[in-house]
């Protein structure tokens, strides 16, 4: 057995045939551990983790070369459903909760990823990390507010008791104290259940406060990868990934001020 | 007026209103879970009423088997649909996946009519013949038995898709199918799911109406009349079929008696002129869903 529970290399991704989006891209995470995966919008990191989840298909994408393997074995051969069985999850981008179902609805639906089902004991986990989902689980969850959800793409994942975990940017529209309150969980998380995870952040700040390994991606391809000590100390990842940099106060919106802000926070 | 007649019209338009529902159910099992509209709806049904014909005329079996029969052919046809054509196609475009259904459609009836002939025929009974009185008003007894048996079915239906894990499987999966592998679903088997109890429902309308109306190779027009259906109930909507199902057979009822015959199918399409100028997703639709 490897000591990587993910190894992707040198993949390159298609869409309709024409457009490539991924030029080349490898990374592997360790069994247990988190890993960053962060670059500016478009750079494709979305589309890494669907092509590890092997959802490509859905949108007319392919994987034109290289190869993914999830805990040894080539995710190609499985369809997405069986590899979420097999302890792969995937957090979508923008929470995609099921929003004319209720939250227990919703975890209903998300207890197919534990073969057998999960009845009432892998609810009652979810509830326990996220208590806040107990005294909504009636409610539609289309109703809940963007942090609930959040909460509940999250849960929804736990149910599969997964041994990896792909977050595509959990602190999407979050305000800051619940960003923090999120990965506070996520950490919690990692550290209970062991779940390894590659985490996709814009907020480079909060995730590498969290990663044991980063990688920074830039058009398909990864550009530098390291310890979060060696990606914080590099002048170019601070200055267009950490908000801080030569720059400073020059052409800094509001949000990245707060990020500033927020880096300091978690650094401290 | 005579309100005792009313009523009887009323109780007869209301019984088959409740088999409009029931191939509405069908319909909207297929839209949600495919978003497929398919107009090949009439003839599973037709299929279905002539497979009962077949096992109980034809092979002489006895009814409550043909029955059971004719129910899992009906679910093996839609399975069938759904795996050798409808599948290859989802992800085309939407018109094209219509198109086919309607290629179906003939192919369905071509089938009938090479196997059993286009004559119309009666079907071996099965409901209780027994007169039904309710108060002073009567009601053909078949009639009254078919929408028993349509009502209670819808009903199971309802609560199978609330409650039910694999009816919940098949809510997820019709809100985001992306979402739904995510969680683990088998989204080709869900697909595989509706088809096989569409092709089940449509089916059990099929015996039900078969045996009101006799069966023909034509009964598949009966579909575009739950297309209407389903469109006024919202196609996404099980609740919409049953409402707008009891809603068309009843209305259409009281048109052919006080109006004439001819004014049966106009009426039908008044109102759905005027649904899809009020509320074109329908009277319990979801919204955002887009129209034909
Ligand atoms: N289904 C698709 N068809 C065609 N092009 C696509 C598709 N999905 C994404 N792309 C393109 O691929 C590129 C990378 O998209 P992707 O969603 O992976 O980026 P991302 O790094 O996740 O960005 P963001 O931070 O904004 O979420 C973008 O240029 C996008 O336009
Ligand atoms: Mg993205």
């Amino acid at each position: 057995m490897s000591d990587r529970i993910l190894e992707v290399s040198n993949i390159e991704v298609v869409y309709n045939h024409t457009v490539q989006v991924l030029r080349g891209l490898s990374l592997s995470v360790p069994r247990g551990e988190v890993v960053a995966l962060l670059g500016s919008n478009g750079a494709g990191k979305s589309t890494t983790l669907k092509a590890i989840a092997n959802i490509l298909f859905l949108e007319n994408g392919e994987l034109s070369s290289g190869s993914i393997r999830f805990d040894g074995d080539a995710v190609g051969s499985r369809p997405p459903h069986r590899l979420v069985r097999d302890g792969l999850c995937h957090v979508m981008e923008g929470r995609r909760v099921f929003e004319d179902l209720t939250v227990e609805e919703n975890l209903v639906a998300a207890g197919y990823a534990s073969n057998g089902g999960s009845g009432r004991a892998g609810q009652d986990m979810v509830y326990e990390y996220f208590p806040q989902l107990y005294s909504r689980r009636r409610s539609l969850a289309g109703y809940l507010s963007g942090g609930e959800q959040q909460m509940l793409a999250i849960g929804r994942g736990l149910l599969g008791k997964p041994s990896m975990m792909l977050l595509d940017e959990p602190s999407l529209g979050l305000s800051p104290m619940l960003v923090e309150e999120i990965f506070g969980i996520i950490a919690r998380i990692n550290r209970e259940q062991g779940v390894a995870m590659l985490l996709v952040e814009q907020n480079a700040n909060v995730a590498l406060a969290l990663a044991s390994y980063g990688y920074i991606m830039e058009s398909g391809r990864v550009v530098i990868d390291g310890t979060p000590e060696k990606l914080m100390a590099d002048d170019d990842v601070r200055e267009f990934y950490l908000g801080s940099g030569e720059a400073e106060g020059e052409s800094k919106s509001y949000r990245e001020v707060k990020h500033y802000k927020r880096r300091k926070r978690w650094l401290s | 007026m005579d309100w005792l007649f009313f009523f009887e019209v009323s109780l007869a338009g209301l019984g088959f209103g409740a088999l409009y529902a029931l191939t509405g159910v069908a319909f909207v099992v297929i839209y949600k879970a495919t978003r497929v509209i398919n107009l090949a709806m009439g003839e599973m049904l037709m299929f279905g009423a002539y497979l009962f014909f077949g096992f109980a005329a034809g092979f002489m079996l006895p009814v409550w088997l043909a029955i059971v029969l004719a129910l899992a052919g009906g679910a093996l046809l839609g399975l069938t649909l759904e795996r050798l054509v409808i599948r290859p196609l989802l992800g085309e475009n939407p018109i094209s996946v219509f198109m086919v259904t309607i290629g179906l459609a003939s192919v369905l009836v071509g089938l009938v009519e090479i196997i059993w002939t286009a004559a119309p025929r009666s079907l071996p009974g099965f409901l209780p013949d027994d007169p039904i009185f309710i108060g002073d008003a009567f009601v053909a007894p078949k009639t009254f038995w078919s929408f028993i048996i349509a009502g209670v079915v819808i009903a199971v239906f309802l609560v199978l898709f609330r409650f039910w894990r694999g009816g919940v499987a098949l809510r997820a999966t019709a809100s985001d199918q992306g979402a739904a592998y995510a969680m683990g679903i088998n989204v080709p088997a869900v697909y595989s799911l509706s088809w096989g109890l569409a092709g089940m429902l449509a089916a059990g309308a099929g015996l039900l109406l078969g045996s009101i109306a006799g069966i023909s190779s034509e009964m598949g027009f009966f579909g575009l009349t739950v297309l209407v259906v389903v469109i006024v109930g919202g196609l996404d909507s099980v609740l919409g079929a049953l409402v707008a199902g009891l809603l068309i057979g009843w209305i259409e009822s009281l048109a052919g008696v006080y109006l004439g015959g001819e004014y049966e199918h106009l009426v039908t399409f008044i109102i759905l002129m005027v649904v899809l100028l009020l509320r074109p997703w329908g009277l319990f639709g979801t919204r955002e869903i887009e129209r034909l």
